[in-house]
């Protein structure tokens, strides 16, 4: 199994870290080449306007669209669950955003800087909470009825999943646990 | 079925600091001194704007003493856009970062192109909950700042001139030196520790590391997809570009350049494609022309 991590802007050195620690060896994806030898794909945080355009620029807007389609195992995290998103409240006029999984969210829904946090998460059958740190976060307005919520904070999904498509609105990358990549790999 | 968690919400925390800075690798904040501007740099890509009255060109030009911008000004570019907004404080100016705070600014920057308030003293920055980027010419300097709570370090370059040498002159000063302390023994360390005016620890934490404790990114004298594509592959994590976009004959096409370029920069090929037709850039200046060096303050 290779493991893609959309290499554009944002926190892919730290998703490839975690990954490698579980030895997966990932591979970055910056050309529709590379995503295209791709297996599974984590879509990491950073400025989801900013990885908008560059995958329009990079020429890999639509054959993200088609390995989507295709049921392409993907994690989204934070701006990842942005572009995954099937529809983003006041978002910026023209942003990507691929439908893949049924959730509305509210960009930088948690507030600015000064509101972003660290809580510990309470995730559907694990043993113990995991450590959700939250920048300048998504908030998710709304789930479909197939979408399983597998966590929430204060009543909000903050960890979602659909098929083969898994959004979280804190970063896994950032913690000092391994447990979501590590869930996610093992999907079937 | 979810389980919910109730919050035990901790703001401010060194994770949740630098958390943003990890957010902000491989791309491009551009200084802006207008919510128009602000909007042509969103529209480009930036990650992040820089909040200012004027760009460091002309700061230099106008001479003065340059302070904190009004905070309407912020206020009038954090209303334009929905990326992130620094701006910036005197160095050991205090107050000026407390009231960056109130504004809910997104980070600080502790700035040598301002005109520093305090010969001897930094802002002691762990007192905040926003977060800082300071600048740095050296390692030594560099885990000074990291001590007092900075979360990101931009190696400084000179600012304002459009010219490159001195920030590839700084970035491979604090680049050189990690790789020189991740060879050292343990009793080195100590000498290390002297040398560079740093705590110990810190000293400590780059040996087992490889790699400063928070991202390093490049600022000062970046006018071009070429510069840009020069100090990531000298190993800046992200890019600063002050004067370099709205310096230029044509700032929209030249911001999304070297965007393209921060994400895209080992690749000849792109960004060649990317350098095209840009019209002018920003007007040069020699470094050994300069009356002022703003890379020379801070301690």
């Amino acid at each position: 199994m290779k493991v893609g991590i959309l290499a554009l802007q944002g926190a892919f050195g730290l998703h490839e870290r975690v990954l490698s620690r579980l030895g997966v060896a990932p591979v970055q994806v910056r050309t529709p080449d590379e995503l295209a030898e791709v297996d599974r794909l984590v879509i990491p945080g950073g400025e989801s306007t900013a990885i908008s355009k560059l995958l329009d620029a990079n020429g890999l807007a639509d054959p993200l669209d088609d390995r989507l389609a295709d049921g392409l195992p993907v994690l989204g995290t934070c701006a990842g669950m942005i572009l995954l998103a099937h529809k983003v409240v006041d978002g910026y006029p023209g942003q990507r955003c691929f439908g893949a999984i049924d959730v509305a969210v509210i960009r930088n829904g948690y507030g600015r800087q000064s509101d972003s946090f660290s809580a510990p998460i309470a995730i559907d059958g694990w043993d113990s909470a995991f450590p959700g740190v939250f920048i300048r976060a998504p908030v998710v307005e709304s789930a479909g009825a197939d979408v399983e919520v597998l966590a929430k904070l204060d009543g909000v999904p903050v960890l979602c999943r659909q098929g083969s498509v898994s959004v979280s609105s804190f970063h896994p990358e950032l913690a000092d646990d391994d447990r979501v990549h590590r869930w996610f790999v093992e999907q079937e | 079925m979810a389980v919910e968690s109730m919050s035990g919400r901790e703001t401010g925390t060194t994770l949740v600091k630098r958390g943003l800075a990890e957010m902000l690798k491989s791309g491009v904040i551009m200084d802006v001194v207008t919510p128009e501007q602000a909007k042509i740099a969103e529209d480009a890509g930036a990650v992040a704007v820089m909040a200012l009255e004027r760009v460091p060109a002309d700061i230099r030009s106008d001479g003065g003493v340059a302070r904190m911008s009004d905070p309407e000004m912020i206020t009038g570019i954090q209303e334009a856009v929905t990326i992130p907004v620094m701006a910036k404080a005197r160095i050991g100016h205090f107050v000026e970062a407390q009231i960056l705070e109130a504004l809910d600014v997104d980070y600080i920057d502790e700035s040598e192109v301002l005109t520093p308030a305090d010969e001897a003293h930094h802002i002691d920055k762990w007192a905040f909950t926003v977060p800082f980027v300071c600048g740095a010419t050296s390692l030594g300097e560099a885990l000074r700042r990291i001590s007092e709570g900075a979360c990101m370090i931009r190696s400084k370059g000179e600012a304002g001139t459009g010219n490159i040498v001195e920030a590839v002159r700084h970035l491979r000063s604090i680049i050189g030196d990690v790789r020189r302390v991740t060879q050292a023994d343990s009793a080195e360390l100590f000498e290390w520790a002297k040398q560079l005016q740093a705590p110990l620890p810190l000293v400590r934490e780059v040996a087992e590391t490889g790699w400063l404790p928070v991202p390093l990114f490049c600022a000062g004298g970046i006018s071009t997809p070429a510069d840009a594509g020069l100090v990531m592959q000298l190993g800046a994590e992200a890019v600063f570009v002050g004067s370099g976009i709205f310096k230029s004959s044509d700032p929209a096409p030249r911001a999304k350049a070297i965007v393209e370029a921060a994400t895209n920069y080992r690749d000849g090929h792109i960004l060649a494609k990317v350098s095209r037709g840009l019209g002018e850039p920003m007007p040069g200046l020699e470094i050994d022309g300069l009356d002022t060096r703003l890379a020379d303050r801070g301690w």
